[in-house]
């Protein structure tokens, strides 16, 4: 598994905390991981990693407390050969049925609606997921 | 094609379309299947039934002036709407409306954080702003207050405090409602609303002091449909500078009455602020446990602990185990540790209670759950067990449905709901099977003067029936002030047990 590990307010930056009285307090953004880097993705790709980073991985990161990945890997835990958990990692996903779920749901996972995801994000997301490996 | 609105003829829908399409944009109206798909309730107890609740339609207005546009439209034209904010009320409707053929409003694009103050320690927002826009807001920009996520994160700040949920952190701010302070609403006839001093044109104070003069109106918002609420401000917490708890454990049933008459006393006092766990003593007799959390200064809860460790320790053979204490924010280290939502991040790690699990490898998929308030004392602990206990056979016809309960719930000061979940997926019959069971455990407590604090859609009017006295004095008076303040019954139609008059059964 690849794995990002991003520090505590890391990715702010001192900009967005100069403001602050407070500013050397470093809070938590959560998720503190990430699977998958950003290198090597083109614009679409990265434009989908967003959305995934805004809406999915609450559920579908890797960590505790993401139950998108736990239901997966009980899913396929005896799956040949081997599927992923994590959704970031697999390679078997094509734009379809990304689209399919987010758009139908699964179990506990409602549908996201247009406001929510647009056609646009979709589409990025979609290239994203389905994204070609080395 | 999607349903029409009753009532409403083909032309009259199709003119009312336009017109939304004119107000907010034509990207911004929903009116195909697929997209009108989109609304239906995943949690529905009746999911392919022919009583699934399902819209015609959904607009997705911006700005306060767009839902004006969109509420004149509409009730000019009598198209019932029906607003959501992020939609994600799963559990309790979803973006589903409970009047089929309703046009969705839905007020997710309305997601900007208006303001928040550190010093003041308040936040203004829109109704599309979840709990996680709003952790996100306030940590880039390193602001110093906490927010009180409940436990999914992916729900609107407003929409969470209109339908009475409750968090996690300390009291008040997990009362989300009672933690509010004013309001911006549009009415049926399109007017704008603002309430407390924020009618105050000019006003400095409109997140500062929640009355203002004269009647107070901001109740008439909460689980209701006489507007759509389109600005709300929150009170926040000062990040406290720690965090300790304790576990408390009684040894014998009735122990439970003292534990909890102690457990009441110091937060009455205030001296205990967080939100309390209580282990039940299931089976009928055994020990019974709570936790006491605090938040403050370190030194400040280090006393408080140990009044609240003294108090407990005068009942015969409890024990008392305080936990380390927890400086914020927390180190990364802790962060892997600790419920996060008793911290104020927002997360989505509840649904692991639904998802798949190797104890549970093919779960229903939702849920929905009863919920009675009960009284916040041992007694009523004992009596509610017991009540539980007594009936489950009853309700469930003798068959094990996978019903979960009680789960004894503590957001809120001075009393508890009693949460009993019902698991509800795709299976029809299983589902009707729920359903009978919810409403059998909605008679029985209403029986023994118990009722809900919040009600999924599909229970609403029964849930509103309980609360009967004096021949249904507080529904007539809900039907007076909706025909006073939507005459033309357009604003989410059943709410909450509450109909407009055209609607109404005699």
């Amino acid at each position: 598994m690849s794995m990002t590990k991003i520090a505590f307010a890391g990715a702010l930056g001192c900009a967005v905390l100069a403001g602050s009285a407070l500013a050397q307090q470093a809070l938590p953004i959560p998720p503190l991981q990430h699977a998958v880097p950003s290198d090597g993705l083109n614009a679409a790709q990265m434009r989908g990693q967003d959305v995934f980073r805004t809406t999915c991985e609450h559920c579908h990161g890797p960590g505790r407390g993401m139950p998108g990945t736990s239901s997966l890997a009980v899913k396929y835990q005896d799956t040949a050969p081997a599927i992923p958990a994590l959704i970031e990692e697999r390679t078997d996903l094509t734009p379809e049925l990304v689209e399919f779920f987010v758009r139908n749901g699964s179990g506990a996972m409602a549908p996201y609606r247009k406001t929510e995801v647009s056609d646009d994000q979709l589409a990025d997301l979609a290239a994203y997921l389905s994204r070609p490996r080395p | 094609m999607p349903m029409l609105p009753p009532g409403i003829s083909q032309e009259t829908f199709d003119q009312a379309l336009a017109r939304f399409r004119e107000a907010v944009g034509g990207d911004n109206v929903y009116s195909s299947d697929e997209d009108v798909a989109l609304y239906r309730d995943a949690y529905s107890p009746f999911w392919g039934e022919p009583e699934e609740k399902l819209a015609s339609a959904a607009v997705a207005p911006a700005t306060t002036e767009e839902v004006q546009a969109v509420a004149r439209i509409a009730n000019e034209l009598h198209i019932p709407i029906y607003p959501i904010s992020t939609g994600r009320n799963l559990a309790y409707g979803g973006s589903a409306p409970p009047y089929s053929g309703s046009v969705v409003l839905d007020l997710k694009r309305m997601n900007r954080v208006l303001e928040v103050d550190e010093r003041g320690a308040y936040a203004l927002v829109e109704p599309g702003v979840s709990y996680f826009d709003l952790y996100n807001h306030i940590t880039e920009r390193g602001l110093d207050v906490w927010i009180d996520p409940p436990d999914p994160g992916w729900g609107s700040v407003i929409g969470n405090a209109l339908d009475g949920g409750g968090g996690w952190t300390a009291y008040p701010f997990r009362d989300h409602f009672g933690a509010h302070c004013g309001m911006e609403v549009v009415l049926a006839n399109g007017e704008v609303v603002r309430t407390g001093m924020g009618a105050v044109p000019g006003s400095k104070t409109w997140q500062q002091n929640r009355w203002g003069c004269g009647p107070w109106v901001d109740g008439l918002f909460r689980q209701s449909n006489f507007a759509i609420v389109t600005k709300m401000g929150f009170h926040l917490m000062p990040r406290p500078e720690a965090f300790i708890s304790a576990n408390v454990s009684v040894q014998n049933d009735q122990d439970v009455i003292p534990m909890m008459d102690t457990l009441n006393l110091l937060e009455n006092m205030h001296q205990v602020n967080g939100s309390t766990g209580l282990g039940a003593g299931f089976g009928g007799g055994g020990a019974w446990s709570c936790t006491v959390p605090i938040y403050g200064p370190e030194r400040v809860i280090r006393e408080q602990m140990a009044f609240a460790k003294a108090k407990f320790e005068e009942i015969p053979g409890a024990t008392v185990n305080v936990g380390e204490l927890i400086r914020t924010p927390l180190t990364p280290e802790q962060y892997e540790q600790v419920r996060l939502v008793n911290f104020g991040i927002p997360n989505l790690s509840t649904f692991a209670m639904l998802t798949r699990s190797p104890m549970n490898p093919n779960p229903a998929g939702g849920h929905i759950g009863f919920s009675p308030l009960i009284p916040r004392t041992g007694e009523g602990l004992l009596e509610f067990r017991d009540f539980y206990r007594d009936n489950l056979e009853e309700v469930t016809q003798g068959e094990n449905l996978g019903i979960v309960g009680p789960v004894f719930m503590t957001n809120w000061e001075r009393s508890l709901v009693a949460l009993i979940m019902f698991p509800i997926g795709r299976d029809v019959e299983m589902n009707r099977k729920m359903r009978a069971a919810f409403t059998r455990w909605v008679e029985l407590a209403a029986e023994r003067g118990w009722a809900e604090y919040r009600s999924p859609v599909a229970f609403m009017d029964e849930v509103a029936d309980t609360y009967s006295f004096n021949d249904h004095a507080l529904r007539r008076l809900r039907e007076t002030l909706k025909d006073a303040i939507d005459p033309n019954g357009i604003i989410s139609a059943g709410r909450y047990g509450v109909w407009p008059k055209h609607l109404r059964q005699t």
